[in-house]
């Protein structure tokens, strides 16, 4: 089995977000490998580890040349190679499926894991668009799985709690905490990294382009009133919060 | 016309079926507002939408007993062809937000996701949403001959009935076979308030301490303050409390008149969850923790302390 394994760059969550003019400015902040797509190349490497067929594990990110380093992270991790589609046009989740999909026949690819939800865009639509245009079942929030021949099972978050599931590959799993715990980078396997395959396309091949149109950007401040109780006597402070709560905000009885 | 796809749950019609209604409305694109319900012996959940839409279709059938994305994008899909759609609502739940992108696929469509506004611009629809965990917004916007759009629970007002009940009528479907099979469930239930419905919801973090703690403190303050209770993911980490209670990015997103982080540091992915609360109050030993700088009340102590003075004076 061939695992793909999405990757995308997005501002460290520490790192204030700016905007700029009628979008989010993203330089000079410091931009990391997705959390959620971290889960997803440990899963494929731990499936590895733990006997599971894996031919290959190959990480593929859309976007660019800086995200060239959140791939090398994939690398370093212990992806076998990396594909890079590069363009400075953001894409939306819609569009950006119509590329991996495309990756994912041409790889041959069985088994493909992304993120259950990026931290930039807040967007959970990648998985299940890709899973769409390949005609495959997906596996959503997924936070146990296994692989035995063909077989796929595993747990997944749903709407009212979580539910035990089987499917066959090929298959889109979305991966979320609870499924593992990324590794970090050893020196030896960064240094080993620089010599692995990095191959890049142009995003002229796939013929995707954008749906949707961001219009403007803001940042969502909203005034706190910021009072702040000194608790060194806890039944006055209990007594000030409470009164502020029934009185001010007028929140409880 | 513009298709709502219904939510519900336990034979009953949800609330957020009725925040899409008022979605359609505030979009301000023609046509009839039509509530597709998809699922088995849904007669009493078709009456209710059919109480606040011009008219409503039902798909009874066995095989949508379960929820499937498959399915429901299948069902979907070959309604809104069949109606002519050139709006669809689906809800913003994790369900609705796991079909709906096969749905745009489907109609090679675009997809405004989350959509906590809604308004046509000429021939294009318009659709404010949260993004970079929740501290931007964006507005955002899409042209075509059918739009899918995915409604952020919680961001429109309920519609109320229109006391003129919109026409209902059945349909058939072309459905696929279902290739996940659920081999087992878990609904986390609670005797409380439901997190997502909930004015107040008391939240407890890491700085609570121990599990038995944060009995005696988070929910012994929530019971005395009639709240529902919410944990961190470190919390929940930890084995201390059940997923279903974790707020924030890969938690629950939460809504409350007033939100009470008890021992919480204000972690952004936390924050991304409960950041748009109306009050947010913060109690936790170190003054320079960054939930107090989101916070509209705070209290600079000890939990161990603090918790059981607030719960004694709620109690008076
Ligand atoms: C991909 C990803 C997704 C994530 N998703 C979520 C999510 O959905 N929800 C979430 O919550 N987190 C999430 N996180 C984790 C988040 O970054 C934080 O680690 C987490 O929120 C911290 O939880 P906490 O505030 O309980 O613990 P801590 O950060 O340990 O904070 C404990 C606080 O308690 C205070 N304290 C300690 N003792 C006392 C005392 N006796 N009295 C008063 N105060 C005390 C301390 O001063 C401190 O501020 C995510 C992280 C990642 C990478």
């Amino acid at each position: 089995m061939k695992i793909l394994t999405l990757v995308r760059q997005v501002p460290d969550a520490e790192a204030r977000v700016r905007v700029q003019g009628t979008t989010v400015d993203l330089e000079g902040t410091t931009l990391v490998m997705d959390g959620m797509d971290e889960y997803g190349v440990e899963e494929a490497l731990r499936l590895r580890e733990n006997g599971a067929n894996v031919e290959e594990i190959v990480a593929l990110a859309v976007g660019p040349k800086r995200v060239e380093d959140a791939l090398r992270t994939a690398l370093a991790m212990g992806a076998d190679r990396a594909i890079h589609v590069e363009t400075d046009t953001p894409l939306d989740p819609i569009a950006l499926s119509q590329v991996v999909a495309q990756v994912a026949q041409t790889e041959g690819a069985q088994l493909i894991l992304v993120g259950g939800q990026e931290a930039d865009w807040d967007s959970q639509a990648l998985g299940a668009a890709t899973a769409e245009r390949l005609g495959w079942p997906q596996l959503t929030w997924t936070n146990e799985l296994n692989v035995d021949g063909d077989t796929l099972t595993g747990r997944h978050d749903v709407d009212e709690g979580n539910e035990s599931f089987q499917a066959t590959l090929p298959a889109v799993v979305t991966t979320q905490q609870g499924l593992n715990e990324p590794r970090y980078p050893t020196l030896p396997n960064i240094m080993k990294a620089k010599k692995k395959e990095l191959r890049k396309d142009d995003l002229g091949q796939y013929g995707a382009t954008p749906k949707v149109r961001v219009v403007s950007a803001e940042i969502q401040t909203r005034a706190r009133l910021n009072k702040v109780i000194d608790g060194k006597d806890p039944q006055a402070a209990a007594q000030e919060l409470l009164g502020l709560l029934r009185n001010e905000a007028k929140v409880i009885a | 016309m513009i298709l709502i796809v219904a939510e519900h749950t336990n034979g009953k019609l949800s609330k957020s079926t009725l925040e899409m209604v008022s979605a359609a409305r505030s979009a301000g694109r023609e046509g009839p507002i039509t509530v597709l319900v998809l699922g088995q012996g849904v007669a009493a959940i078709a009456n209710e939408a059919a109480q606040v839409a011009d008219q409503v279709l039902v798909a009874d059938h066995a095989a949508l007993a379960q929820y499937n994305a498959e399915l429901w994008a299948a069902a979907t899909t070959q309604i809104a062809q069949e109606g002519e759609a050139h709006t669809i609502l689906i809800g913003g739940s994790r369900s609705g937000r796991e079909y709906a992108p096969r749905v745009a696929v489907k109609l090679d469509a675009p997809y405004l996701e989350d959509a906590i506004s809604l308004q046509a611009q000429g021939a294009a629809l318009r659709a404010q949403r949260y993004t970079y965990l929740a501290r931007v917004t964006e507005t955002v916007e899409a042209e075509g001959a059918v739009v899918v759009v995915s409604v952020k629970p919680g961001s429109f007002p309920a519609a109320e009935a229109t006391g003129a009940a919109g026409e209902q009528y059945d349909v058939d479907l072309d459905l696929p076979a279902a290739r996940v099979q659920v081999t087992g469930k878990t609904v986390e239930k609670t005797s409380r308030v439901p997190l997502g419905e909930a004015d107040v919801v008391v939240t407890g973090g890491r700085g609570v301490g121990s599990p038995e703690n944060f009995s005696s403190l988070v929910e012994g303050l929530a019971d005395a303050i009639g709240a529902g209770v919410g944990a961190t993911r470190a919390v929940v980490d930890a084995g201390w409390r059940p997923y279903a209670e974790q707020v924030g990015q890969t938690g629950k997103t939460v809504q409350p008149k007033a939100y009470i982080a008890v021992g919480v540091s204000g972690a952004v992915q936390h924050l991304s969850g409960m950041g748009k609360s109306k009050y947010i109050v913060a109690i936790n030993k170190d003054a320079e923790a960054p939930i107090f700088k989101v916070a509209d009340y705070g209290i600079v102590g000890d939990v161990n302390v603090i918790v059981p003075a607030l719960i004694e004076a709620a109690r008076k």
